[in-house]
């Protein structure tokens, strides 16, 4: 027996989630979609996507060291969550988005967006989100080229431009389904992100309520501004980055709400911009800036969700 | 079956003794019996060192109402009386307890002798059972719960009580129910202990008041809220008691006590305790009250090289043991060890607000917030997020990611709002 025993708070045993655990199942969630984009837009896709997570996670490294005083604090990038960032950064880029471009991305978001607020936890708007902001405003034109996917086998080929569904081209609902449309890279192949979203809500490491409220909304809206049309709620829901909005963005568990009804109205507050913007605004895409409009509104959603406590009256 | 909200499912680690047979420990040279083993202001010493004593003696009280008193474990000679307990010296010739059935003729009368046998909640909330089943003016019971659910990890005295004293358990809910004036009883056992159920099951046949349900295995299904809310849909109003909706819970433990106080005469001078976790071998123990934890250890063949923390009742809300010749008392239903590997301490990170925390809450609170407000001093904030309906099972420290000892700021934010009130 040691000399010593220790004395501490109850409980005494504790789960085995760590934020590290539930950062790289965020990774693993993300598996999937990656693997399409390397499928759609090869090389490009692959060395946006180790740009994009090396550069997050040494700008978060290098800043940590040099806040903390000591290398040994660059070390915090174990935690996982910078390398969710940059490789969410990668997802959300045009094929053709250069390199640079990609790291300026990561750095925004790294130390504007997140290191700023005082790191990880306590960042109001998502990183990710924040950056994508950030340079489409700086770079339009990049961000607004789009490319063809490539053929099955050809992926070092060079890609050719294109449009994407919201930009007008014409696809079939299944080929938006498998992803074969321009595009951001991890936006276009819905049943890839529908598997990472389903592996996260198994996991418990998202709630339902928001990309349930979220697309639920927009379909709704969607139906009811179309003069009831099942082809624009399916063609909505299907097109643009609505989707990996709804399962990888707005669920991150930072920048949503805490209580279970807060989340639902998240969403419904997430599809009913998104589809506003859509429809009636001059862009031609709103899920970026809804998810950060909402962002903004997480702590007073919060405090006007309180549950009643177990055992309340009801109705007091 | 209606479901408490939250929950959560620990590895339960009750083989280790599920299957061990209740044991005798032979009485220890000395026992230290404490002053304060209920909820509610310690007794008086009735003794001075130097006293001989009986086994069965009363040697503490209060008229405080919230109370029950301290009767003598052992015989022997008082060495001690200091402000905290009272030691004594056992004289093991004549230590073994020999009583007689005894009389009442009236619900007053046999709430007075589970009184007098100086009987608690035994589950570990040590709530004087005397006080729990006087109803108060104008109110009735209808409905004793009997709590077998056992539902922190590792314990399994309840268990053990139910397989080997099932008849005396049945006894004792017999008079617990005629003590409070319950018409019927309901036993809520988890169902990872089939045995017990069925062997009840098949006790309370002859008895058409009490039945027995098998109740979902969810941490923490043994909160008496979360009990009454599975067996009958109910939910006790905050700030309320189980008495507003005609309830009263009691433990299997306690109801077994309430039996051989009353049918044989024998106070509360031991209980059975779980030994297990970093020890050689791990035990249902019948010990006497105020034996040394050490040498209760010492019986069960010593901790474990590696054993780093000793917790007197579960891990989920049991408390450290700092000095290991502190005393066994009526709450302690376990007495668990671990290694440095289990109960690594962790450094607390930054909130995520990945809510896992409230999606894990039976109480339905926000601990997140809860935490927080504490933390920065926002008592009033914490208050009127119903801080004190908070039960501190750990469900939300367990869950977290970021490692935050929530239920340790919970604590904090509660003494500080009481000493402030006291002011």
């Amino acid at each position: 027996m040691s000399d010593k025993l220790l004395t501490g708070p109850s409980p005494h045993i504790l789960g085995g989630k760590s934020v590290s655990s539930i950062m790289w199942d965020v990774v693993i969630a993300l598996i999937p979609v990656s693997l399409v984009s390397i499928y759609y837009y090869g090389l490009n896709a692959l060395t946006i996507i180790v740009v994009s997570i090396v550069s997050a996670m040494l700008v978060e490294g290098l800043f940590m060291a040099i806040r903390h005083k000591g290398m040994k604090h660059a070390l915090g990038i174990r935690d996982g969550s910078a390398a969710v960032t940059g490789l969410l950064i990668a997802l959300i880029m045009p094929p053709t988005a250069p390199l640079w471009l990609v790291v300026i991305a990561n750095a925004v978001a790294i130390l504007l967006a997140k290191q700023a607020y005082g790191g990880i936890g306590n960042n109001i708007f998502n990183p990710a989100l924040v950056a994508r902001a950030f340079v489409f405003m700086a770079w339009p034109s990049i961000m607004t080229t789009w490319s063809n996917p490539l053929n099955f086998g050809t992926w070092f080929a060079d890609l050719t431009s294109g449009a994407t569904p919201l930009g007008g081209a014409e696809h079939s609902l299944l080929e938006m389904f498998l992803g074969n449309i321009g595009g951001c890279l991890g936006e276009t192949s819905a049943l890839a992100i529908i598997v990472g979203g389903l592996y996260l809500l198994l996991k418990g490491h998202i709630d339902w309520r928001i990309p349930v409220g979220y697309l639920g909304t927009a379909a709704v809206f969607s139906f009811l501004s179309s003069q009831f049309s099942m082809q624009d709620v399916a063609f909505n829901l299907l097109a643009g980055g609505m989707l990996f909005g709804a399962v990888f963005m707005a669920t991150d568990m930072v920048t949503s709400p805490t209580t279970k009804k807060g989340r639902l109205i998240f969403g419904i507050g997430l599809g009913l911009i998104t589809m506003f913007v859509r429809k009636y605004a001059s862009a031609p895409e709103g899920v970026t800036y809804a998810i950060l409009f909402m962002n903004a509104l997480v702590p007073l959603i919060d405090r006007y969700t309180v549950p009643k406590t177990f055992g309340e009256v009801k109705g007091s | 079956m209606k479901k408490f909200p939250g929950g959560i499912h620990p590895k339960y680690n009750k083989e280790l003794t599920a299957e061990k047979p209740i044991i005798d420990m032979p009485l220890a040279k000395k026992v230290r019996l404490l002053l304060s083993q209920h909820l509610g202001p310690p007794c008086n010493p009735l003794v001075a060192p130097g006293d001989k004593v009986t086994i069965g003696q009363k040697i503490a009280d209060t008229d405080a109402f919230v109370a029950a008193p301290i009767i003598a474990s052992v015989s022997g000679e008082v060495t001690a009386v200091d402000a905290l307990g009272i030691d004594i010296a056992c004289d093991s010739s004549n230590s073994e307890f020999k009583g007689q059935k005894q009389d009442y003729s009236s619900p007053e009368q046999l709430r007075q002798l589970i009184r007098d046998a100086g009987i608690v909640g035994m589950g570990g909330a040590t709530f004087p059972t005397q006080v729990k089943l006087t109803p108060p003016e104008g109110k009735s019971i209808n409905t004793l719960i009997v709590n077998g659910a056992e539902c922190e990890p590792f314990l399994t005295t309840d268990h053990r009580l139910m397989l080997e004293q099932g008849e005396d358990l049945i006894q004792g809910v017999l008079l617990l129910m005629e003590a409070c004036g319950a018409k019927d009883a309901i036993i809520g056992i988890e169902a990872n202990k089939p045995d017990a159920i069925a062997h009840l099951t098949d006790i309370v046949q002859a008895h058409s008041t009490i039945s027995v349900a098998s109740v979902p295995v969810r941490y923490p299904q043994g909160g008496e809220r979360q009990l009454i809310k599975t067996l009958t849909g109910k939910e006790v109003p905050v700030g309320g008691l189980p008495l507003d909706l005609g309830f009263v819970v009691s433990n299997v433990a306690t109801a077994v006590a309430v039996h051989q106080a009353v049918n044989l005469g024998r106070p509360l001078i031991d209980r059975v305790v779980t030994v297990s976790g970093a020890v050689a071998q791990p035990n249902n123990v019948r010990v006497r009250l105020g034996t040394p934890i050490a040498e209760l250890i010492d019986f069960c063949g010593g901790l474990d090289p590696d054993a780093i923390k000793v917790i007197n009742g579960g891990p989920m809300m049991g408390k450290t043991v700092a000095d290991l010749d502190s005393p066994i008392t009526k709450g302690t239903s376990g007495i668990l060890a671990f290694t440095e590997r289990e109960v690594r301490e962790y450094e607390e990170r930054t909130c995520i607000s990945c809510a896992s925390c409230v999606d894990s809450c039976p109480q339905k609170l926000l601990p997140n917030y809860l935490a927080r407000y504490s933390k920065k001093g926002k008592l009033d904030l914490a208050e009127q997020y119903h801080l004190f309906n908070c039960i501190e099972c750990g469900c939300c420290s367990y869950v977290c990611p970021s490692r935050i000892p929530i239920v340790k700021y919970i604590q904090t934010a509660k003494n500080r709002i009481q000493r402030r009130r006291r002011k």
